[in-house]
């Protein structure tokens, strides 16, 4: 019975997947109580006073006497910009951070407008983002709590080295987008309502123009990687954070135009989303990786990352300082 | 061109040493979308099964709309699983969001129109006579469902390969309710995306070869069993 025996293995091999799928699954319920262990030698000054790290104890800890310390779900969410995740920062930090705090951080990685709305719904527990402006809306809407600055870098102006607009070298920003709408040539906007998109917005409204619909202004929707090569491809203008493009730009045909205006900076803040507004934000874990961000060791690996290509150093870190003191005064919407 | 020439080049490469966690990610997408097609196997010869053989007002809605199911856009599946599961869903309190299960959910909503249609559409070949036949030699139901399905299992089979195929070659979906976590549930396809934006083009193409070959391989062990079955 050949066909049979052929049939009854193949069957059987998929029966296994599925098996060892589910398996999966249960080990990584299995491995949940060693971190819970670890998180009972650090100290959790949250816990005292909040009723929510008191609610969430379970009952089966509190009857056999053990202490109550950090329970809840030892996943955390974080919804970030694309920026962080496609220049690798994130493969560096996030393994750091899994190590000491016991923690199993899922990084989603989406424009920053997507992420907020993530945040706003409470479907993240944690955001690292940079759109200042739609930040503190969430603070003031009581979705998003204890903001805190964790580095920056800044947006350049790329374009094809031809320079139709004859941009290069201009110092103020504004008035490149202004030459930029004037000369009518081929602008590749990420137009995801990204952190990014936002600064081009915001550019174009400072400058008094309103590119939206010209048929030389072209809205991608996609990550700033993308966008990069569509810019580079149509040989066309684009805004950039400086690590997307630093990260990628062998082969690039796209040159730096213009840089260094104080409204080109681009500023990075975590903030936790709130658990007392969203029963399944998980508070505690959100804390720990908004407190690993601006702790020394996090922020010294951010000042020390360099892209692997270029060796460049990608980010600045920022931690403890406000965003006058980085000269910043009416931070992007 | 070189770009062809590096991300071949590479591909060897990455396949030799194993960089990029290349075996990990390929047993994923497979077990990933293996148990959807499993899944899904069972669903859609059930409900083919009861639409090729029961008549009933109606059935040929049923059939349309199965065939559209054939043809579900990956990314309209993606946000309806994703829309339940988020948190702020009926069903965030699963916590199955950014899990290989909701990429299983997702797959196999994606596979079982695709083998529901194939099933359908293989027992409605079959004579009408031949199954009262069956039924007189006295077979039970699950007999003769087992009787029919051993004939039928050619069709079945293509079936499965394309159940297969749609699952492993989507990315919309495993996208939005996976995540692309790595050593989680980042598959071939959200890998392939992921190495793209980043610029790494090689390593991009290698896991296309990758991803290309593992299709290949499933459909040439399937296409054999046929062959077998034929001779």
């Amino acid at each position: 019975m050949k066909r049979a025996s052929w049939l009854a293995s193949l069957l059987l091999a998929l029966v296994a997947a599925l098996g060892l799928v589910s398996c999966g699954g249960d080990n990584e319920s299995k491995e949940t109580p060693t971190p819970k262990a670890e998180a009972t030698a650090t100290p959790q000054p949250a816990t005292t006073g909040t009723p929510k790290a008191a609610t969430t104890g379970t009952p089966q800890a509190a009857a056999t006497g053990t202490p109550v310390v950090r329970s809840g779900p030892k996943e955390i969410i974080l919804a970030t910009t694309t920026s962080t995740q496609d220049s690798g920062l994130l493969d560096v930090l996030v393994p750091e951070f899994e190590k000491d705090s016991g923690y199993n951080l899922k990084v989603i990685a989406v424009g920053s407008g997507q992420a907020l709305a993530m945040g706003q719904r409470g479907d993240a527990d944690v955001l690292l983002v940079h759109a200042p402006a739609s930040e503190k809306a969430l603070i003031d809407d009581g979705s998003a709590i204890n903001r805190q600055l964790v580095m920056h870098n800044d947006f350049i102006i790329l374009g094809p080295e031809k320079d139709p607009a004859d941009i290069k070298g201009m110092t103020s920003a504004v008035d490149a987008m202004k030459k930029m709408f004037d000369a009518g040539s081929t602008f590749i906007s990420r137009g995801d309502d990204s952190g990014t998109n936002k600064a081009e917005l915001s550019l174009w409204k400072k400058a008094g123009v309103d590119p939206k619909g010209k048929d030389w202004y072209e809205e991608t929707g996609q990550g700033m990687g993308a966008t990069l090569q569509v810019a580079n491809q149509k040989d066309g203008y684009t805004l950039s954070d400086r690590a997307t493009f630093v990260a990628q730009k062998e082969g690039f045909v796209l040159k730096v135009l213009v840089e260094g205006d104080p409204l080109l900076l681009n500023v990075y803040s975590v903030m936790q989303v709130n658990p007392d507004k969203f029963d399944l934000v998980n508070g505690p874990g959100g804390e720990a990786f908004a407190d690993f961000m601006v702790s020394e060791k996090a922020q010294q690996m951010i000042g020390a990352y360099v892209d692997k290509k270029s060796g460049k150093s990608l980010f600045i870190p920022d931690a403890g300082k406000t965003y006058e003191q980085l000269g910043m005064k009416t931070p992007f919407g | 061109m070189d770009l062809i020439w590096d991300g071949l080049g590479e591909a060897v490469r990455i396949i030799r040493t194993g960089d990029y966690a290349i075996w990990e990610i390929t047993l994923r997408s497979l077990l990933i979308s293996g148990s959807a097609v499993v899944i899904s196997l069972i669903i859609g010869i059930a409900v083919g099964a009861a639409i090729a053989f029961n008549e009933f007002r109606g059935r040929n809605l049923v059939f349309s709309l199965v065939n559209t199911g054939m043809g579900l856009p990956p990314v309209v599946v993606g946000l309806l699983v994703a829309i339940f599961l988020w948190r702020s869903g009926p069903l965030g309190h699963l916590r199955l969001i950014y899990t290989p299960a909701a990429m299983v959910v997702a797959q196999t909503i994606i596979a079982t129109p695709i083998v529901t249609g194939f099933t359908a559409a293989a027992l409605r070949q079959l004579d009408p006579r031949w199954r009262t036949q069956i039924y007189a030699l006295g077979a039970s139901r699950l007999q003769m469902l087992w009787i029919i399905l051993w004939e039928t299992k050619l069709p079945l089979l293509a079936a499965v390969m394309a159940g297969f195929g749609g699952a492993i070659s989507e990315i919309g979906a495993s996208q939005m309710v996976g995540g692309n976590l790595a050593g989680d549930t980042r598959v071939l396809t959200t890998a392939v995306m992921l190495e793209v934006n980043r610029g790494n083009f090689a390593p991009a193409i290698a896991l296309s070869i990758i991803l290309l070959a593992l299709i290949f391989v499933v459909s040439l062990v399937l296409t054999t069993v046929q062959q077998q079955e034929r001779t």
